[in-house]
């Protein structure tokens, strides 16, 4: 049955007033990169006056951005990969065994998912501290540090949702596995995380993109060699001048690996979300 | 396969049960119970996740949670655990509503609750029509749903950093717009400073936060049986008594989800305002996160800031825990 009109043409006008919502900064992003510095100083143009890449050659040469993306790619990479890991293993746990402290470990789990980042912020900048003080391991700084305040955020989550989608996988075919001669971690390395693939790889990238984006214990944990993207872009704002077209091309050229990778992947994100975290 | 997979765990359950099973030598060896074994493992495969909660959550908030008792000013930062015991002090300064710092928190306190009302509301509005409009399939339907999610997608600071620019109040689109194109305002007005910065913020808000509401809604439509409409629509209801009587009814549990955690996470937002204002934003701007921290690394006054994220914690745990009461029941009166 077709839609009648009334609906065909509501449908229209929201979907447009969204779409030009959502992709206006996009535009703003994209044209005043290639537009040269007089021209992002001055009143905003909708069709520039001259085009130019140079920004794109320029944002490498005003601030170190290969090493602030390098810094991002670590940390963000491996405060996924250890959330990630860990939290297999203690989502098949939940998932697959009745034991003690089970209802303990999900009420901690979730509602430390709720709390602000600001309140572990500080704690963990006094406990580094004060480890840097009395060992002499510099945590305070360090990459490591840094990616250890991430799992606040990563973790959580990576186990709540994992544990939803290991649920909607039949137990019969872990079982089965077990009959068949698999011990436990055989049934969930052969056939559980088989089967939650997707699962895995939705969580994955939500824990990728919030790392990638964090902002606040970048700012207060990072210092000149480990500052990531999130405090590395303020640095095309100088004393005299904010170089925008500067900024509006390194936050593209952040953005595109981001943004690709999560719409190649975006029906797994869904396909999790629906198992995991809508139920 | 089929058939092994059903019959066999049946064999697998008497057999570790009884321990007396016809097979090799393996079977003859003492079996643990299930029980007990089963009583290790779990705590196993938990260890690393326990041990990491403890480091990454329950020490520091145990940590902040004394640090709020002790006079924590920077001269203690690297010595800490000698900062002086100060009892209740922190908390008192902290609600002393007459007086600055507490007159201060009690403001951001009311900001944060108006900006959280009207974004939350707002995402889940344009997520909801924007899911329901995106529900049958049309041309066009999956570059407008890549299109939707690319704010979700986009680093915060890359995105909101785009805002900023365009807020500008010499070089930005919106004055342009507003004042040179449409001339709706007088002269080209501040937006990231003043009154305004309230209205900036909310929209990169709910530009940010909706696409999130999107994707659960859409999650959510998946799950209601395409029976029902086909019901429907024999008995003669249109397309928006459908969206009415069946819709919107079923994504209730869906929503109850969706408002806490957009709740939550605005609430608690501080890469937004970080990134739109800076370290201090403009008082009308002035969410709690971002309070609390110029509170903390800002003026050096730990102390006070470790009270007022404990209060902020606590007003957390209570929002939340009358919202889970008030849906589960909601849900039990309503049968669904």
């Amino acid at each position: 049955m077709a839609a009648p009109a009334s609906f065909v043409w509501t449908r229209r006008i929201i979907l447009t007033l969204l779409a030009g919502f959502v992709l206006l900064p996009v535009y703003v992003m994209v044209s005043s990169s290639l537009k040269p510095l007089q021209d992002v100083s001055g009143k905003f143009q909708w069709i520039p006056s001259g085009l130019t890449v140079r920004p794109y050659f320029d944002i490498w040469k005003t601030v170190p951005l290969a090493k602030y993306f390098a810094n991002s790619l670590i940390v963000a990479g491996a405060a996924t990969v250890a959330s990630v890991i860990i939290a297999v293993f203690s989502a098949y746990a939940v998932s697959r065994y009745a034991f003690r402290g089970k209802r303990v470990f999900t009420i901690t789990v979730l509602s430390t998912q709720m709390f602000p980042g600001i309140l572990f912020l500080l704690p963990l900048f006094l406990i580094y501290v004060n480890i840097g003080n009395s060992t002499g391991i510099a945590l305070y700084g360090s990459r490591g540090g840094l990616i250890l305040t991430y799992l606040t955020f990563s973790l959580p989550f990576s186990i709540w949702m994992l544990i939803g989608y290991f649920d909607s996988i039949p137990k019969d075919l872990d079982e089965a596995a077990k009959v068949d001669g698999c011990g436990p971690l055989g049934a969930l390395f052969r056939v559980v995380v088989p089967a939650a693939v997707p699962g895995i790889v939705a969580v994955a990238v939500y824990a990728f993109m919030t790392a990638w984006g964090e902002v606040l214990f970048a700012s207060v944990m990072t210092n000149d060699t480990t500052r990531t993207l999130a405090v590395g872009l303020q640095g095309y704002a100088t004393q005299n001048d904010v170089y925008w077209n500067q900024v509006m091309a390194a936050s593209l050229v952040v953005s595109v690996p981001v943004v690709a990778g999560f719409l190649l992947l975006q029906r797994y994100l869904v396909a999790g979300l629906t198992a995991g975290a809508v139920k | 396969m089929t058939s092994t997979v059903t019959a066999d765990p049946r064999v697998g359950k008497s057999d570790s049960g009884g321990g007396r099973g016809t097979g090799g030598a393996r079977r003859r060896l003492p079996r643990i119970p299930d029980r007990i074994r089963n009583g290790g493992l779990p705590y196993l495969l938990l260890l690393p996740a326990i041990l990491l909660e403890l480091l990454v959550h329950l020490i520091p908030m145990i940590v902040g949670i004394v640090m709020s008792f002790r006079q924590l000013t920077q001269f203690f930062i690297s010595n800490w655990g000698n900062a002086p015991w100060t009892g209740l002090d922190n908390y008192s300064v902290a609600v002393d509503f007459d007086a600055p710092i507490g007159k201060a928190l009690l403001h951001s306190f009311f900001v944060t609750c108006a900006f959280t009302f009207f974004a939350v509301g707002l995402s889940w509005l344009f997520g909801v029509a924007a899911a329901i409009m995106l529900q049958e399939n049309f041309r066009g339907r999956g570059v407008l749903r890549a299109i939707f999610l690319v704010p979700y997608a986009l680093p915060v600071y890359a995105a909101v950093i785009t805002w900023a620019f365009m807020f500008q109040r010499d070089n930005g689109l919106v004055n342009h717009v507003l004042h040179d194109q449409l001339g709706i305002t007088d002269q080209p007005s501040f937006w990231l400073i003043g009154d305004n910065s309230f209205i900036a913020l909310l929209v990169v808000s709910v530009w940010k936060g909706w696409p999130f509401a999107l994707l659960i809604l859409m999650a959510g439509l998946q799950n209601i049986p395409n029976e029902l409409y086909e019901a429907a629509s024999i008995d003669g209801a249109g397309i928006w008594q459908q969206i009415r009587k069946i819709t919107l009814p079923s994504l209730r549990p869906v929503n109850q989800v969706l408002v806490l955690v957009l709740f939550l996470w605005t609430f608690n937002d501080f890469n937004t305002p970080f990134v739109l204002f800076g370290r201090a934003a403009p008082e009308n701007a002035d969410l709690i996160s971002l309070h609390i921290y110029q509170s903390s690394f800002v003026t050096w006054n730990f102390g006070t800031g470790s009270a007022m994220s404990v209060l902020l914690l606590l007003f957390l745990l209570l929002v939340t825990a009358v919202y889970l009461l008030l849906t589960s029941r909601g849900r039990k009166g309503s049968g669904v």
